[in-house]
């Protein structure tokens, strides 16, 4: 027998490409995230508003809809800028796995923002200010004081966001990237089996989360190191 | 923006939220009731009882939704003792095989939820209930699940969130719920912007609705915990 009926090389090639993608987006995603924390601590109150808006926003909107309108949106808003600037008529198409990177970025950054700023409120005022009595430097006070504890508070949320993105890179499938689900989906229509491509699917992304979950278990305890009980 | 498309659109996107809504109250209310007495088992000590639970948990916590509703809705149909069965008559509906696959999902999530809630009451609390000389299901009644819930509000609350925003999968599968009569609309008209910002705009209304109601549930369960004012001692009895 054929391995998975000639599908073997596919869906592997699939599963790498989810994690690309999940990997891609969570990055991006924590840097928009941190960014949005030090905006939210700013003393702009319209920025601080801002922020808490576009975290709601993306916390309360289904990701299919955000990854529809980032595809769907971004081709027509292309399109127009190519008519401006007078290049014909043609449609301009954005590949999938870019509006479905900027989607799922959108989205991380809107679940982590709340994550650190909740981290970094954790962290006792008087550790900073006895820190500085010291005579600590900014630098040392962050990356002394600050920084392994707001790791220790936020790992467990920023655990969290990563299965949830890993989930969440199959809805990518409905704008056509081929990545696990998607291959899954041109499998079956060529071979006509449905259960077994999918269950195939689900295995493959139950191992990652599966291991995700265990190398996050041990990042959290190593964060916790030291930590009081 | 083209303002009149949208509303000459909002009757359909009306149609679709009406069904958006639907599977959510009925996926929240089932997997509800299925996930406490659920939920209650998977903190028993016994592994024949806790760990086919905590697979079920696992696997639906561990796998992508729309997996697991073209497993449910693609894949079961390939199971010739379902077809002839009579769970057939609903597993051949995209509708029926979207609340299945949204409940178990749901109620994987409920049963984690609901199990850390229980198992957070405090020792003391449980140990007053058995010095009072009360039975299993009267602590569980008047002690545990009470307090239990009250614990689980705020995950609860974020759940029901999420299941509105899960049912917009239900359009993979040909259901015209409000992302799925988005999604028509937007190949029809090819206004993206108009009508996806239209629809997210109305599940925002959803989540700060389900915000709001679990503000008031945390406010009225935890009426015990505050303090007494002048106002609430007058009118309570």
């Amino acid at each position: 027998m054929e391995w998975f009926y000639g599908w073997g090389p596919a869906i592997a090639m699939g599963a790498l490409m989810t994690l690309e993608v999940a990997v891609t987006s969570a990055v991006l995603g924590v840097l928009l995230g941190l960014v949005a924390t030090l905006a939210s601590f700013s003393r702009m109150g319209a920025l601080r508003w801002l922020v808490d808006v576009y975290s709601n926003i993306m916390r309360g909107i289904p990701q299919l809809v955000l990854i529809l309108l980032a595809y769907y949106g971004s081709t027509v808003a292309l399109t127009r800028l190519a008519e401006l600037l007078g290049s014909g008529g043609n449609p301009v198409e954005i590949p999938p796995l870019a509006a479905g990177i900027f989607a799922l970025a959108l989205i991380v950054g809107g679940y982590t923002y709340p994550i650190f700023r909740g981290a970094i409120q954790a962290i006792p005022k008087g550790q900073i200010e006895a820190a500085k009595a010291f005579g600590l430097t900014p630098w040392q006070v962050f990356s002394l004081i600050s920084w392994p504890q707001l790791l220790r508070y936020a790992l467990p949320g920023l655990g969290n966001v990563w299965i949830s993105t890993l989930k969440d890179t199959s809805l990518i499938a409905v704008i056509g990237l081929e990545e696990l689900t998607r291959t899954s989906m041109l499998a079956t229509s060529d071979t006509r089996r449905a259960l077994f491509f999918y269950l195939t699917a689900g295995g493959i992304y139950l191992a990652m989360t599966l291991i995700s979950g265990l190398i996050l278990a041990r990042l959290e305890k190593r964060a916790a190191r030291g930590a009081r009980r | 923006m083209d303002f009149q498309l949208i509303w000459e659109s909002l009757p359909l996107l009306w149609q679709g939220t009406l069904i958006t809504l639907q599977l959510s109250v009925v996926t929240i209310v089932v997997s509800t009731l299925v996930s406490i007495p659920l939920s209650i088992l998977r903190t028993d000590k016994r592994w024949y009882i806790y760990g086919p639970l905590e697979i079920f948990s696992q696997v639906f916590r561990g796998t992508p939704l729309m997996v697991q509703l073209f497993i449910v809705y693609y894949g079961l149909a390939q199971i010739d003792f379902l077809r002839q069965s009579w769970a057939w008559v609903y597993l051949r509906q995209a509708y029926w095989c979207a609340l299945i696959t949204f409940t178990l999902n749901t109620s994987a999530y409920l049963i984690h939820i609901f199990r850390g809630a229980i198992q957070a009451v405090p020792e003391g609390e449980i140990e007053a209930a058995h010095a009072f000389g009360l039975g299993a299901w009267a602590r569980y009644r008047y002690v545990i699940l009470p307090k239990a819930f009250l614990l689980a509000l705020p995950s609860y609350g974020n759940e029901l969130i999420k299941t509105v925003k899960r049912t917009s999968l239900a359009s993979v599968i040909t259901i015209a719920d409000l992302t799925g009569v988005a999604n028509m609309l937007v190949s029809r008209t090819f206004a993206p912007y108009e009508i996806f910002l239209t629809a997210a705009a109305i599940y925002l209304v959803f989540a700060w609705a389900a915000n709001r109601a679990v503000h008031y549930m945390e406010h009225r369960l935890s009426h015990h915990m505050r303090p007494v004012t002048a106002s609430s001692a007058a009118i309570e009895p």
